[in-house]
């Protein structure tokens, strides 16, 4: 069934048993929705340096949106900076691709879990839901470092 | 086949309207549960825009060419439909727009932008609900943050009910405008008019009604609902997008402003001023949607063969079915009155913990079309503490064997996420 490529069982465990979910303690914090359908995400990083040291998120939304989120706090969390901002550049191109990039193995090593929404990407409605999260962590990640570069400049 | 009675006869309706033979996701049948954000077209309708564009097509109002004065003819003709549909006391009350949102926009920047006794502004009061569509707060809120106005609101009751019980404190002499609307888009809610026009009327208030869901389903009489402004669109009734209607009492159309300038809505103009053309030709400022405005008088002539009592006593029927069974779900609660009385035929409801774009993706993947979301009522699911609702909405064409599908369909989400 078709389904099951957009819901995959690595989707649904991360859905059900989210990683890292809960707000703590973080340098910047954003809110963002996806006005078509609701979701929303208020999301936390702390930074560690440029040693991303923590991703906290609380929110609503579908199962695909809440997974996503899930992934990415796995993902992201103990990563350099540089090394994060690839996996996120790598996992938008792999969601803006309509479906037309079969992962390959390289693209695992990258991903990992996160290559199980390769199937979402065929779902134009439901992309935004795949992105929420991590388009509000690179949001997040600008603020914190704007903070703390203006920091160094008064300092 | 289940047969209720009051149902319209939709294994012949069903003919009339292709689409509903359409197959989707490698073979599975149409199921068209989502009327409320916009109906399917009839071969009908679909007719007359072909013969329109093959036949008639001329801009309105201006030439003297024989396409032209068909067109002018076939245009003003939809108002007359119109007109008689809605029984308003005169075809000048009738003003086409794109649609319902314009309408309500419309009537907020003729209040905005008018002289006493009509304008509001820092000293009084506009009152709307809790639960409008957005293109009915909106409007609202942009008129008061530029008038200095206050924008209030009527609460909701637990059951999905406007809460009436502070009527005297909401709208008070300071009142200019009531809007509110008739049928709820989300919680399928059918208003007490009377009680709110009453209240309005003693205080020297507007009432504008947003009768978006109710055009399509109900005999709608202006007169009737004793209403200053009333706001539809074509594209939920078996008309072509892009054409909607605002109807408005003629004294009030002749005294309030215009919004839009431009060609059509004047009658003369020099370089310094202009001077305005009668409503409802003050109010549609340039080439207007001529070729859906005559859609929408072929949706009427399509509707009144049917006929809206009769459209209304099918929904009805299927209204009182639906949450019967939908009563036989597991876990499935109904946002908004659990009873068919007083309610339109749009059910919106959760299902457990799973987020209702889980429960849209699943039902369209055997072929049923649902709305998930916040239906631009967001408002409404922050009331009721939910993120967003699954809306199932039927039609003169929707039957018993449908509601049968979309609660096997919520069996199998139940299933898929459990």
């Amino acid at each position: 069934m078709k389904l099951d490529s957009m819901y995959q069982e690595v989707i649904l465990d991360h859905y059900k048993n989210p990683h890292g979910r809960g707000l703590r303690d973080g340098d910047a914090e954003v809110h963002h929705v996806n006005p078509t359908c609701g979701d929303e995400i208020t999301l936390r990083v702390k930074y560690d340096g440029t040693t991303i040291s923590d991703v906290s998120y609380e929110g609503q939304g579908c199962s695909i949106s809440q997974a996503s989120a899930s992934v990415l706090n796995e993902l992201l969390v103990g990563k350099e900076l540089a090394e994060a901002q690839r996996i996120q550049e790598t996992f938008l191109e792999l969601m803006q691709s309509k479906g037309k990039i079969e992962p390959d193995d390289a693209m695992e090593d990258v991903l990992e879990d996160a290559v199980a929404f390769a199937g979402v990407s065929k779902y134009p409605a439901r992309v935004k839901c795949a992105l929420l999260s991590w388009m509000a962590w690179k949001d997040a990640t600008a603020q914190a470092l704007d903070g703390a570069d203006a920091e160094r400049k008064t300092a | 086949m289940t047969q209720l009675p009051g149902l319209l006869d939709t294994e012949a309706i069903r003919k009339d309207f292709p689409i509903l033979d359409r197959q989707v996701h490698d073979g599975r049948k149409l199921v068209y549960l989502d009327n409320a954000a916009t109906s399917q077209t009839p071969r009908q309708v679909i007719d007359v825009l072909d013969e329109y564009y093959e036949q008639h097509n001329a801009n309105v109002h201006r030439g003297v060419h024989v396409l032209a004065e068909e067109a002018t003819a076939l245009y003003e003709g939809a108002r007359d439909k119109v007109a008689e549909f809605i029984n308003a006391p005169s075809r000048d009350e009738v003003i086409f727009t794109k649609n319902a949102s314009e309408s309500l926009n419309l009537v907020a920047n003729m209040l905005g932008w008018a002289d006493e006794p009509y304008r509001v502004d820092s000293e009084t009061e506009i009152v709307i609900t809790e639960m409008e569509h957005h293109s009915n707060i909106v409007p609202w809120q942009l008129l008061a943050q530029r008038t200095g106005a206050k924008l209030k609101w009527f609460g909701l009751t637990d059951d999905g009910r406007l809460d009436l019980s502070n009527i005297d404190e909401i709208i008070t002499e300071k009142t200019k405008v009531v809007s509110f609307v008739l049928v709820s888009n989300i919680l399928g809610t059918l208003n007490p008019v009377e009680a709110i026009v009453r209240r309005a009327q003693e205080v020297g208030a507007l009432v504008c009604v947003d009768a978006s869901q109710a055009a399509p389903h109900m005999p709608l009489d202006v007169q009737a609902l004793q209403a200053d402004f009333v706001a539809f669109t074509g594209h939920k009734m078996c008309g072509p997008t892009g054409i909607g209607v605002l109807w408005g009492r003629q004294e009030l159309l002749e005294d309030l402003p215009p919004f839009l300038g431009g060609g059509e809505m004047i009658e003369t103009v020099s370089m310094h001023s202009s001077t305005y053309a009668p409503a409802p030709h003050k109010f549609e400022a340039g080439t207007p949607p001529i070729a859906q405005a005559v859609g929408l008088g072929a949706a009427i002539d399509y509707l009144n063969s049917i006929g809206m009592d009769k459209i209304l006593a099918h929904e009805h029927a299927l209204t009182e079915y639906a949450v019967k069974r939908l009563a036989e779900v597991p876990d499935l609660r109904i946002i908004g009155p659990t009873t068919a009385e007083d309610r339109g035929a749009a059910i919106s409801f959760t299902l457990g913990d799973i987020h209702p774009h889980d429960v849209g993706q699943v039902l369209d993947e055997q072929g049923i079309a649902v709305r998930v979301g916040h239906h631009c009522a967001r408002p409404v699911c922050l009331r009721y503490g939910i993120p967003a609702t699954t809306r199932a909405s039927f039609y003169l064409y929707s039957t018993p064997a449908e509601i049968d599908a979309l609660v096997d369909g919520l069996e199998h989400v139940r299933n898929f996420f459990g």
